[in-house]
Order: C-alpha cells, then structure tokens, then sequence
C-alpha cells in the first residue's frame, strides 16, 4: 500500500472500530450509562449528604464540593477500564476478534480505535455523573483546560491498562480480578474521599506510591484549585504510565500474546 | 523458493515455501509446506481432520505466527508487509466468528471499514452480496437469529466485502443442506469466473471434485498430493459400482479381469479396472441372465482417491515405527 492510501486506510478503520464502539456502549445504555449514574448518586446522598455534613469543610470546600472531583474520575476509571476490558476481551472470547486480526489494519490502529471507544464511555460517564453532582452542590470549576486534560490522559491510562488484562485473560473471572482487587482499593485510597494530609505519617508515604493519588488530585486541581500533590508530578506520573502502558500493548499486540497461535 | 522455483513470483495468488508451525504443545502441525498457487485458480486444499489444513489457513491470514518458512500472497510476503499481503485477502473461517449480537449489514459494513473503505462504497457492497447471499431481508436483524446456512453465507458476504483477490474457504459448506451447499458453489464458482483466486477446504470430496481444478492433499503436517485435479483423477486405476439387481441371486456371478462382491442378494459391487469397458460387465451379466435395474458410483472418485493417498500415507509413516529393533 502507498503511504497515502496506507493513511486512508487507517483512519477508515479508527472510525470503523470507534463507530462500532459507541454503537456497543449505546446499545446496552442499561449496562454502560445508567449504574454509574445510580452508583454516584448514592455516593452523594450518603457520603456527601449524611455524612457529608458531620465532616464538614475539606480543602476549604464543603465534603460534597470535595468529593465531587474524586467520584466523576473514579467513574471515568471504572468505565474506561470496564469497557475495554469487556468489549475486547468479549471480541476475543467471541472469535470476532479475528475480523480485526486478518484485516490490513497495524495493531496501532486497532489499539488507538479500542482506546478511543473506552476514552468515549468514560467521558460519557464522567458528564452524566459530573451533571448529577450538580443536583446536590454547585461547582465552579477552576482551570477548564487541566481539568479536561487530566480527564482525557487518566481514562487512556486506565483503557490501555484494560486492554493488557484483556490480552491475557482467559476466561471471564480474568477480567474481574483486576477490577475488584486492584483497581478498586487503590481508588479508594487513592484521595477520592479524603485529603492525604489528614493520614499518619507513615500511610501518607504509602500513598505517594499509588498512581490513581495524582489523577485524583491533577483532576481536583482543574475543578477546585487545590491539590495534595504538585501538578507537574500528577501530569509526570500519568504521562508515564501512559507511555508505558501504550508501548507494553503494542508489544504485546505485536507478539499476537492471547490472540494469534 | 521450493515450488515456485520455475515460474516467475507474480504468477501466484499465493506462495508457500518450506512452511513450518510447531505449537507450544509440541505438536508439529506442518513439517516443510511448499506449494503455489496461481492467480486465478480454483484450488482444493484437502486433508484428513487435524491435517495441517487449519493451520496452513491461519498462517497465510496471520492468524497463525508461523516457526519458519515463508508465505507470499501476489508476490508479497506476509511477514514483511502484512498489510499489504491482507488486503488481498478474504477468508471464510471454519468456526463462526462474527458478533452475533450485531446484525448482518453492520458485520459486513465493519469488516468493510477494517479494510480502509469509506461507508458509503461499504454500505453499497454489503447490499449487493447480501442480496447475492439472499441475506438482504435479515440484514437488520439480529445475527444470532440466523439459521445455521444463513450464518455462513453472511461470513462469505463478510469475506467478499473487500472484493478480495484471493478468497479462502475453509470448509464454507459444512452443516449446510444440499440445496443451500449448491446455491454457494454456484455463488463462489461465479466469483471465480470473474477473476478471484479461491482456495477451498472441504470434507465433502464431490464439491472440490465438481469446482476445483488444481488440489493438494495435506495429511500430517506434509502434502502428500499436489497435481491438477484430471491428473489426479486419471490416477484412479479401479473404479467401484453398486448394481441394483432385479432378482435376488443365490450366489456371487463372475467376470474374468473383474472382482465382484454381493453385499445381498439383490445388489454387486463391482470393482473394474480402468482398462476394462462396463459394456464386458453387462455383456457378461447379461449372459449369466441376471439384470440390473440401476447402478451408481460406490464413491465418488476423489474420495476413492484421497482414501488410498491417506492410508497409503499413514501406512508408510507407521511402517518405520512397528518395525523390531
């Protein structure tokens, strides 16, 4: 193929997996859009209303204002994650798979178009929860740019990290396991519903070791203007998690890990 | 380069030369694969289950990384410019392996788009071998409600959909009624006509002998047979018919140069040299009084053919092993 045609060919697949993304996450809006939602009100009824108010200030916010920003990127992780952990490790399960892996397309491609997909429901996400937080506390968000930034970089961080459990996972528990005893934990303690200068010494040392810490707080700066973390290190930290994890996909597409013989 | 030595490269849909693949298990499901294929061919690619066959398939569609040797597909070689060597390709897997909670149109559309054409030309194409498929009034439902016979013509509309240069059928017509089997060799005989190169693997030895001109037989890992399907042909040196007889016999009739066995009373089978004319048979029964109401092919002769081929294969391959030390 010539480089143009090559190019052409490219993008016409990119928007061909994307549009087939989206198609899928629109098409179960029962399983993709709605829990999260209802998951996340629940949040802010609970922690952000009930206990919310005992708590008091945070950060010089109200509790709800302040968890606002830790529960729409722990939605936006959860689903970005989820989906291109369901979504290809399903196509794979499925054989349909294959449909991408005989096709002309460079494994770049096929990636960027399932990251994209997964880029796509975590925003979706990430709105519809950032609309509901609306209900109950009024925001005013700060740096619009960092915000979005550290949105956009944090859900392909998580897309890509669910595309490695995607390739080597087996049978459906594989794709639970991450999620409930990795991902789960070190989003709680990552800062969603406190500030890390409220811990022991010694936990908040402990806490500088867990990436999410800086996506929690790089996306709480961009929304409040506070932070427990430099913004430099949030942007340092998720870029190169990013860098890692996009390369170690590749090589592991390129190898054909968990899908060609 | 094995096979191809003779010819020029461009000659070929498709190259295969000293092919190897070792799965992790040990197995070795192909030993040293040569052979070609020319452009516009219509070539069986025929074996025993577990043959290599699948194997060979899924290493020429980069299903499969192969352990050593090369595949060329239109002169280009699948290891150094994978896209291009796949964008002339379509395949028919044996398994089914589309999204059957997608429908038909929107599978052929998709698979469309991973070969770089726009939506429009890929909504045009899909309806045009969805109707040659008699797929079109499904084309919007569900394809997980489609029949069985259904389901494998959408995966040869999916195939189609990129108008491939070289279309490989791996066993398209298993499972499917005659009526349906037919109605596909008609469609994949049409596509061939027009130019594509198709390499067919099938179990049903009447449909490569009826659509193929050129075949090899693959049996553990290694082509044992590889000729122009009237050459193979012209290699059968006894053929077999089943006579139905009018009247029951007591005993088995016989005929000089010709082995005959009553499998009951009323029905011979008759195993004749090529040399020899049916008209000395019938001559002679007619003689001995007996008449024949009807007779057929015991079975067809590629399966007669690939029958021998195998067993003499394994037999040969045994032989080493049974020997005493």
């Amino acid at each position: 193929m010539s480089g143009s045609a090559g190019h052409s060919v490219n993008w016409v697949g990119f928007v061909t997996i994307v549009r087939k993304e989206v198609t899928r996450i629109l098409r179960i809006w029962g399983q993709t859009i709605v829990p999260p939602a209802i998951t996340m009100t629940l949040y802010f009824i609970i922690f952000g209303e009930l206990i919310g108010r005992r708590i008091g200030d945070m950060g010089g916010f109200s509790y709800m204002q302040y968890i606002v920003p830790g529960l729409v990127i722990m939605s936006v992780i959860t689903n970005s994650y989820g989906n291109m952990v369901s979504s290809f490790f399903g196509a794979k399960f499925g054989k349909h798979i294959e449909e991408l892996l005989i096709s002309p397309l460079p494994n770049w491609v096929i990636l960027a178009g399932y990251v994209a997909g997964a880029l796509l429901r975590g925003l979706m996400v990430g709105a519809v929860v950032l609309a509901v937080s609306l209900f109950f506390t009024p925001i005013e968000v700060q740096h619009p740019l960092v915000m979005l930034s550290v949105l956009l970089l944090t859900a392909i961080v998580f897309a890509l990290a669910g595309m490695v459990n995607a390739i080597f996972a087996q049978k459906f528990d594989d794709i639970a396991i991450i999620p409930t005893f990795v991902l789960a934990p070190l989003t709680y303690l990552g800062g969603v519903f406190y500030s890390i200068s409220l811990l022991p010494e010694f936990w908040q040392g402990v806490s500088v070791f867990n990436p999410i810490l800086y996506m929690v707080n790089g996306f709480r700066y961009g929304m409040l203007g506070v932070s427990d973390v430099s913004l430099a290190l949030s942007y340092g930290v998720i870029l190169a998690a990013a860098a890692m994890l996009f390369a170690w996909c590749l090589y592991l597409l390129h190898r054909g890990t968990g899908l060609r013989s | 380069m094995g096979a191809a030595t003779l010819h020029t490269w461009w000659m070929y849909a498709l190259e295969v030369d000293d092919l190897r693949k070792t799965y992790k298990n040990g197995v070795q499901a192909l030993k040293g694969i040569s052979l070609a294929v020319a452009e516009g061919d219509f070539f069986a690619l025929l074996g025993p289950n577990g043959a290599g066959k699948s194997t060979l398939i899924g290493v020429v569609s980069s299903l499969v990384t192969a352990t050593g040797g090369e595949v060329r597909v239109f002169g280009t070689s699948i290891r150094e410019e994978r896209s291009r060597a796949m964008s002339c390709i379509g395949l028919v897997p044996q398994e089914l392996n589309f999204n059957q909670f997608e429908k038909p149109l929107e599978i052929v559309v998709n698979q469309a788009g991973y070969y770089g054409i726009p939506r429009a030309t890929a909504l045009q194409r899909a309806e045009k071998y969805l109707k040659q498929l008699n797929l079109w009034d499904k084309a919007q439902r569900p394809s997980r409600t489609l029949s069985g016979g259904m389901k494998r013509r959408l995966m040869i509309a999916r195939a189609m959909v990129n108008e491939p240069r070289l279309l490989i059928l791996d066993e398209p017509t298993a499972g499917v009624d005659i009526e349906i089997r037919r109605s596909m060799w008609e469609f994949i005989r049409g596509i061939n006509d027009r130019g594509t190169t198709v390499i067919l693997t099938t179990h049903y030895l009447e449909e490569a002998e009826n659509l193929c001109r050129n075949i090899a037989i693959i049996d553990q890992g290694e082509i044992i047979q590889n000729t122009d399907m009237k050459s193979l042909l012209a290699t059968l040196d006894v053929e077999t018919f089943v006579l139905d007889l009018r009247e029951s016999l007591a005993e088995c009739p016989r005929v000089d140069g010709m082995e005959i066995v009553m499998t009951d009373g009323r029905t011979l089978e008759a195993s004749l040299p090529k040399q020899k004319s049916l008209n000395i048979l019938f001559a002679e029964l007619d003689r001995q009084g007996i008449q024949v109401l009807s007779m057929r092919n015991k079975s067809n002769r590629l399966e007669e053919l690939f029958m021998r081929l195998v067993d003499r294969n394994q037999a040969a391959l045994q032989a080493p092993q049974e020997r005493p030390a």
